[in-house]
């Protein structure tokens, strides 16, 4: 059908090298990426920015960082959380002036010793600038790698996270020694536009977060099929074997940990300053961060630049999804329909293999045809009241909503891994491929 | 199970309801502080329950209470401020200090009042430099000194010099608000100030009473949310901390906080904002019009408890708020910036709190343009385990007004400074 190689023929080894040798995945992801920047920023709501957009963004941001240490290298890492408070504190010092003075006394004389006091930076340069400290602090923590490996290194991973959530506590000069141990992002513009602060339109903090997702998610995938994610996942398959053939394990190695907690160092740096716009280290970067963008790389798929983004859409998002369909609804048809037929169809299709698995017991025959008009009936039904549903919400009290939620997206995270245990992107590979040979299966 | 499904068929046909005033709730029903939010919650939207049920609503107009879940975490306060912000809110009440620091800037910039009653951003106080933030009845800064006020009197009423006050505080802006006037006020006064931080959510606290006990301070300060204020009450228990030398914040105050240990909570000290128990005719009110008629919110076992009391406080200023905000405009249906004006001009007397069935409830104040945090005062509440009662063993006493004070001032300038405001008031 549509989706297929057929007449589609490599001349060049620039076209066998090709991110995306199928012409139609091409096109799709040119369409979306146009979506992304051109449509969307004149839709996109506060609401939309601050609770849907923005925090996918810098999770998959985190999650590519995570799933190029993790996933390409096979160095498990319990310390994102950590370094995004690196990155975020970065961002903040090199956005509000570093300043690093101290005071000296000669002869009873107090003289103020100025090392560096430089101006407040713009955010896309103090963003960069505190992924590369995150890169430096990372490189550090990953020393451990050379000797230790797998659940003795993400212990290892585990102390830099406490130590540096605990280090943004103590150290004053980290939050300019504000009275609460809050780091607040000042206003900042970028082409005379606020980025930060609460004066910053929704599309402008969306747009510089995207591109921010975009160049680095590029940078990304371009890395890891290179010379350098080549030599990471021969040291993740096998170390000794990667070692003989001419891999050099420290470099390969401190070289995933440098560029892991510099995009990871980048989000962190995002989080605070473009979307919360203020924070505290042991609420924002505590431990639960980490899992977090572990859970995210793991149901994505580990190994994945796509299963990356697909694994934070899945955690960001999925809360509040349910969220808004449980208590208030989307309040426009235009998602609520959509989002209805979805869940209309995933439970008709459950219907569907429910009913004929139970027909092939009773009724054999008519198993398939009962499958199909249960299927149906339940697709219809649950399509028509899912959709009324996303629009004005189920009006379920909260706490009942919220426990829902919790309950709903861990039995889809076991359902999903039972599926498919190398994560959502290995599971649309197969889709792929299966869609590749239709209609014709062999 | 039938009634939840004919609640979601209804809502899920439901059109938006016509103009009414719109309060958000802010509420955590689930996770570690949920001891703590569901009580203020319930009584948060019983009030508004009652003015609807009795009164037909505030000056005509119906009160609507739009709950929202935050668990007490910042991202989903920030969710729920976001998705709650346009049906008409008129002001915000995030009973999160994390939240109050995020909300400060957004809600100013879009014009909608904050409070943030006895706890956020201390410094809001000061109307001059923070428009849209009130704090009243009180301030972090104005407890800390009625607790540091209460142990000198308990301690000869001349000098702390020679004793040592423990302060163990939730690990966040929250818990650090006290310190800086901790500081000031043990230059003042010469006691020695010992800080003890403990990490969300607040379970593991071995480590911190085991310093206290090696230590043996004088006093011990607890500035305390959620599941660790039972942690610490049964924790000093453990040690045989002397409980009347144990004095948490107006946060660290209910019965879900002493009731877990028992008898050995007895005698422990906290300070208080308002009244406690279920002695006020707005009870008799609230059975014949709420519970009698199956409207209480959450599982109804809240009733007459101090966080419970605390919800319906705050549910009564902002009522009385907007009944102001009415008189001055003229209009049922007022808007954030009306409700703005009717906070700034909210004059608690005797009177209004008779009148809402609260005599003696709390004290009297008045708010002004300069001043958004009046009157700064608390009483001192100790538990009784016997009879498992809070009882005001103290009058209400005023803050240290010559140590907050510069303190608010120092603290809104940098503000100001920071966020390129000039202050108004002039």
């Amino acid at each position: 059908m549509f989706y297929r190689e057929a007449g589609e023929f490599k001349t060049s080894y620039a076209a066998d090298h090709a991110t995306f040798p199928i012409r139609f995945d091409f096109w799709r992801f040119w369409i979306i990426v146009a979506l992304a920047f051109l449509v969307v920023p004149f839709l996109v709501t506060d609401y939309w920015e601050k609770a849907v957009f923005l925090p996918f963004f810098v999770y998959a941001l985190a999650a590519i960082g995570l799933n190029i240490l993790t996933g390409y290298c096979g160095q498990v890492s319990l310390g994102t959380g950590g370094f995004m408070a690196v990155g975020a504190y970065g961002c903040y010092k090199f956005m509000t002036g570093l300043d690093i003075k101290w005071d000296r006394e000669v002869d009873g004389q107090v003289t103020e010793v100025v090392l560096i006091d430089l101006p407040g930076l713009d955010i896309v340069s103090s963003t960069i600038l505190g992924g590369l400290c995150a890169a430096l602090v990372g490189v550090l923590f990953g020393l451990p790698s050379l000797r230790i490996k797998g659940f003795y290194l993400a212990v290892a991973t585990l102390a830099a996270q406490f130590f540096l959530v605990w280090l943004f506590n103590k150290w004053s000069w980290a939050y300019n020694h504000s009275a609460t141990g809050q780091i607040t992002a000042p206003e900042s513009f970028l082409f005379g536009v606020a980025v930060t602060g609460p004066n910053a339109p929704p599309w402008a903090t969306y747009l510089l977060c995207l591109g921010f997702l975009f160049v680095f998610g590029w940078a990304a995938r371009n890395l890891v099929r290179g010379r350098t994610g080549r030599s990471w996942m021969a040291i993740r398959d096998m170390d000794i074997a990667a070692e003989i053939i001419g891999v050099n394990p420290l470099l390969t190695k401190l070289s995933a940990f440098a560029v892991s907690s510099f995009f990871i160092g980048m989000a962190g740096a995002l989080y605070f300053a473009v979307w919360q716009g203020a924070a505290e280290p042991t609420e924002a970067f505590g431990i639960d961060q980490s899992f977090e963008v572990l859970f995210m790389v793991i149901i994505g798929g580990l190994g994945s630049i796509f299963g990356s983004l697909v694994g934070a859409a899945f955690i960001v998002l999925l809360p509040v999804f349910f969220k808004n369909l449980m208590v208030t609804g989307f309040g426009a048809w235009i998602v609520a329909v959509p989002l209805g037929i979805i869940i209309g169809v995933a439970l008709g299709a459950l219907a569907f293999q429910l009913v004929a698995w139970a027909l092939r017991r009773i009724a054999p025959g008519a198993a398939t045809r009962g499958g199909a008009i249960a299927g149906l009936a339940v697709a219809a039904a649950g399509s028509i009241y899912f959709a009324g549903a996303a629009h004005s919400g189920l009006g379920w009290p909260t706490d009942i909503a919220e426990h829902m939620q919790i309950i709903t997206v861990g039995g889809l995270i076991i359902f999903f891994l039972i599926k498919e245990p190398h994560g959502i992107a290995a599971l649309w590979r197969t889709t792929k491929e299966r869609l590749r040979l239709w209609p014709f299966p062999h | 199970m039938k009634r939840l499904l004919a609640v979601a068929l209804a809502a899920a046909i439901a059109t938006p309801a016509a103009a009414d005033l719109v309060f958000p709730s802010l509420s955590y029903r689930t996770g570690p502080y949920a001891p703590n939010g569901i009580p203020f919650a319930d009584g948060y939207a019983d009030y508004f329950t009652l003015m609807n049920e009795r009164d037909g609503g505030i000056g005509g107009a119906t009160a609507r209470v739009l709950e929202c879940e935050t668990g007490y975490n910042t991202t989903k306060g920030v969710e729920c401020y976001e998705s709650t912000k346009g049906e008409g809110a008129l002001v915000y009440q995030p009973l999160s200090t994390g939240i109050t620091y995020q909300l400060i800037p957004k809600a100013s910039a879009d014009g909608i009042p904050l409070h943030t009653m006895g706890y956020g951003r201390t410094s809001a106080a000061n109307g001059k430099i923070f428009e849209w933030v009130f704090n009243y009845p009180g301030t972090y800064w104005d407890a800390a000194s009625i607790i540091v006020k209460h142990i000198l009197n308990q301690e000869g009423g001349k000098t702390l010099e020679g004793r040592t006050i423990a302060l163990v505080y939730h690990n966040s802006a929250y818990g650090k608000e006290p310190i800086r006037t901790l500081e000031v006020l043990a230059k003042k006064h010469g006691y020695d100030l010992m800080l003890l931080p403990v990490d969300h959510p607040g379970q593991e606290q071995k480590s911190t009473w085991l310093q206290i006990r090696r230590a043996q301070p004088s006093y011990v300060v607890m500035w305390g949310w959620g599941v660790m204020n039972q942690v610490a009450i049964q924790e000093a228990a453990s040690i045989r901390f002397p409980m009347e030398k144990f004095i948490g914040v107006w946060w660290s105050a209910s019965e879900n906080d002493t009731l877990p240990a028992g008898q050995a909570a007895d005698g422990y000290k906290a300070i208080a904002m308002h009244g406690v128990g279920m002695d006020f005719p707005i009870y008799a009110d609230l059975k014949t019009h709420v519970y009698d008629k199956g409207l209480a919110a959450g599982a109804g076992d809240q009733h007459g408890s101090v966080l419970y009391n605390r919800g319906m406080m705050a549910a009564m200023l902002a009522v009385e708020a907007a009944k102001k905000a009415q008189e001055i405009h003229g209009v049922a249906d007022i808007n954030a910036a009306q409700m703005r004006d009717g906070m700034e001009a909210l004059e608690i007397t005797d009177a209004v709190l008779e009148a809402n069935g609260l005599p003696g409830f709390m004290p009297t104040f008045q708010v002004t343009c300069e001043n958004h945090g009046p009157p700064g005062l608390g009483a001192i509440q100790q538990w009784d385990a016997d009879s498992k009662t809070w009882s005001l063993i103290t009058p209400f006493i005023a803050a240290d007004r010559q140590v907050v004070d510069p303190l608010i001032e120092e603290d809104s300038a940098a503000y100001a400074a920071e966020a390129g405001i000039s202050p108004r008031c002039n």
